[in-house]
């Protein structure tokens, strides 16, 4: 009954013309989905492929506009932006609840929403933080979601609910209640619910909201455990330092927009880090650094460091002429540049704001 | 029902985890028994009926029946006829005949208002009170489907006025039994008919009276995929139902009236004819079927379309 059928294969044609990007993905010469070999996903590795994704809600109000995302299989991908950059609009569409303008998703290689039955029994999910019915108890709630899966097995149910309620340690409240839970037990459930069946791609929407920072250690802990164990992670944080540690790729989005996306580490180092020496004699350093050649000093006398945008030169050199000049030297280094400054290079604005 | 008769050796999680992770495409469709499909159903039943607000609902149900038979039994304590005061509901004068009769008085005075309301209440809540605590969304990511979610919480709905309107009938004849002799009845026609046949008859008006909310069950269902508010759905449900049933009084209206899903509600008593007389009855079966098709088919449409942004 769910054997995929021929319409289903065709991706979607964009209902307003869009800039069409004849990629090898969304080109409609792919082979049939059910060839699993020649699917979209096999051959860019990614599980999550959008072209030209737009949504314009009735209201008139643009709220993403053209988006060309790409996640690749097995990586830890945070999606970043500020609130009402369109992060959510994009989650929701890549799970088939709003339908797009215009544009294609294709999440594990197959169209959504059309092939939303056969690809979401495989993607655990925490969409704007979780929802629970409060009369029935943590384990009642999980059984429901889990009944609401025409995959999942009657059988080992109970089983699986009981894991799910383990790995993320609501073992001792799950009789209790929900509309009795702390936000982070809430949290904690929505989380067990994503977890239900081995999942290939899990969703998550700010899943530390709410937790205290032993919970949100808890929860990276748990990001890299199945990431080890080949599940692709999609986290939408605004907690950079968290995207920072646990995320292998990163994508920025802004009024709608991607900015950019690629590997953490290529983005971090995209934004320019600074010089920074650790001395006592902080205004000589300055003065020395000057001398040489150094750009955009910046003295800090109360806490013994100068920083500098980083030399062209050699940097021993540098250091030399500081030693040799009577600096007492404490610390000399480079310090790549923090997501957060990367971030905000790019957004321009502050976290927050509406973009 | 599902976990004992799934044929077939076990093989939830293999079917899942021995697909490659980096060829992301699932290859074709998970593997599915059909039997499965039933969960949602049982864990839609068990979620309504193990709601306070259910229970609350049947308990006022439970109550008419009770308040009826006793106070008739107050009234005619001195032997005087139930009905001298002036007209209640159909069949009110014979129950202290036939104890029997409390079944039939019972359902025609919960048929207009109580059942309804009470279906109107679950209905309108269906879509739009999971959609307003946000449940909603992980349902259709889980994933459920929105045709079986749909046509689950449909069946739940029209079990849930089954299950009023029994409530209904098992309580007035428990009551009827009690307070009231029981034995051959005479029907409206004015022939006589045995305990028994009149029993079967109870349980076909019962049915019948089931039945008559369909329409009512559909329209509730509708008006929730219009909204995120269980609140909203459920008053503008209700407000319907007494907006019906007004233009259903109104003499100058006679043309529309017969469209109207409350129409032919009352047409049950002819059951108690002898031989029955089924026009009204058919007829009213007949609207029902057309307002659940129709509103079925535009909550059908809304719904499948509908962008989930709660």
């Amino acid at each position: 009954m769910e054997e995929p059928s021929a319409a289903e294969e065709r991706p979607a044609v964009p209902r307003e013309a869009g800039p069409a990007v004849p990629t090898a993905a969304t080109g409609p010469g792919a082979a049939p989905a059910h060839d699993a070999g020649d699917g979209e996903g096999e051959e860019t590795g990614a599980v999550i492929a959008t072209r030209a994704l737009t949504k314009r809600y009735r209201g008139g109000q643009l709220a993403v506009d053209g988006l060309d995302l790409t996640v690749p299989a097995g990586s830890v991908f945070g999606f970043l932006g500020p609130n009402g950059s369109g992060k959510t609009t994009t989650i929701r569409m890549l799970m088939g609840l709003i339908e797009p303008t215009s544009g294609t998703a294709h999440v594990l290689g197959r169209p959504m929403p059309r092939a939303g039955r056969a690809v979401l029994p495989h993607v655990g999910a925490l969409i704007e933080g979780p929802a629970l019915y409060g009369f029935l108890s943590g384990r009642d709630n999980l059984l429901r979601y889990d009944a609401a899966d025409p995959t999942a097995d009657p059988r080992t149910r109970r089983a699986r609910v009981g894991a799910a309620l383990d790995r993320v340690g609501l073992t001792a409240a799950a009789g209790k209640k929900a509309r009795a839970y702390s936000l982070g037990m809430k949290q904690r459930l929505g989380l067990a619910a994503a977890l239900l069946q081995p999942r290939r791609l899990l969703v998550l929407d700010e899943p530390t909201n709410g937790l205290d920072p032993q919970g949100m250690r808890e929860i990276r802990t748990l990001v890299r455990e199945l990431a080890s164990e080949g599940t692709t992670v999609f986290l939408s944080s605004h907690l950079l330092d968290e995207i920072e540690q646990v995320c292998t790729h990163v994508a920025v989005m802004a009024g709608g927009r991607l900015l950019t996306q690629g590997p953490v580490a290529a983005l971090a180092a995209g934004a320019r880090g600074r010089l920074v020496v650790t001395t006592p004699d902080v205004a000589d350093a300055a003065r020395i650094l000057k001398e040489q050649g150094v750009d955009d000093v910046l003295p800090a006398e109360d806490r013994g460091t100068v920083t500098a945008a980083p030399p062209k030169g050699e940097l021993a050199e540098l250091n030399a002429a500081l030693v040799t000049a009577g600096v007492r030297v404490r610390g000399f280094a480079v310090e790549r540049a923090s997501l957060e400054e990367a971030f905000v290079a790019l957004t321009g604005e502050g976290f927050d704001v509406a973009g | 029902m599902s976990r004992a008769e799934a044929p077939g050796t076990a093989v939830s999680d293999a079917a899942v985890s021995d697909v490659p992770v980096r060829g992301a495409v699932p290859q074709g469709a998970p593997r599915l028994n059909p039997l499965w499909s039933f969960g949602l159903f049982r864990s839609e039943l068990g979620i309504t009926f193990r709601r306070w607000r259910t229970l609350a609902l049947l308990g006022v149900l439970l109550a008419v029946p009770v308040l009826v038979g006793i106070a008739v039994k107050i009234e005619t304590r001195d032997g005087s006829s139930a009905s001298g005061g002036g007209d209640g509901p159909a069949f009110l004068a014979q129950i202290t005949n036939n104890g029997l009769f409390l079944v039939f008085t019972a359902l025609a005075a919960t048929l207009p208002f109580f059942l309804p309301m009470a279906v109107g209440v679950v209905a309108g809540d269906s879509l739009a009170g999971e959609a307003n605590a946000g449940t909603l969304r992980y349902l259709l990511v889980a994933p459920a489907g929105r045709t079986r979610l749909l046509l689950t919480k449909y069946a739940t709905v029209l079990t849930f006025c089954l299950a009023a309107t029994l409530v209904v009938a098992v309580s007035a004849l428990a009551v009827g039994a009690l307070l009231f002799p029981l034995g051959e009845l005479t029907t409206i026609s004015g022939t006589r008919i045995g305990f028994g046949e009149g029993l079967v008859r109870a349980l076909l008006i019962a049915l019948v009276v089931a039945a008559s909310l369909v329409g009512v069950a559909a329209l509730g269902l509708f008006v929730s995929t219009l909204t995120n508010s269980g609140i909203a759905a459920m008053a503008t449900t209700v407000g319907l139902l007494i907006t019906v049933q007004i233009l259903d009084q109104i003499p100058q209206l006679h043309a529309i009236q017969p469209y109207l899903f409350s129409h032919y509600w009352l047409s049950f008593a002819d059951l108690v004819r002898d031989p029955v007389y089924w026009d009204d009855l058919l007829r009213n079966l007949g609207l029902q079927a057309l307002y659940g098709a129709v509103f079925g088919s535009a909550a059908w449409a809304r719904f499948a379309a509908k962008d989930i942004t709660a």
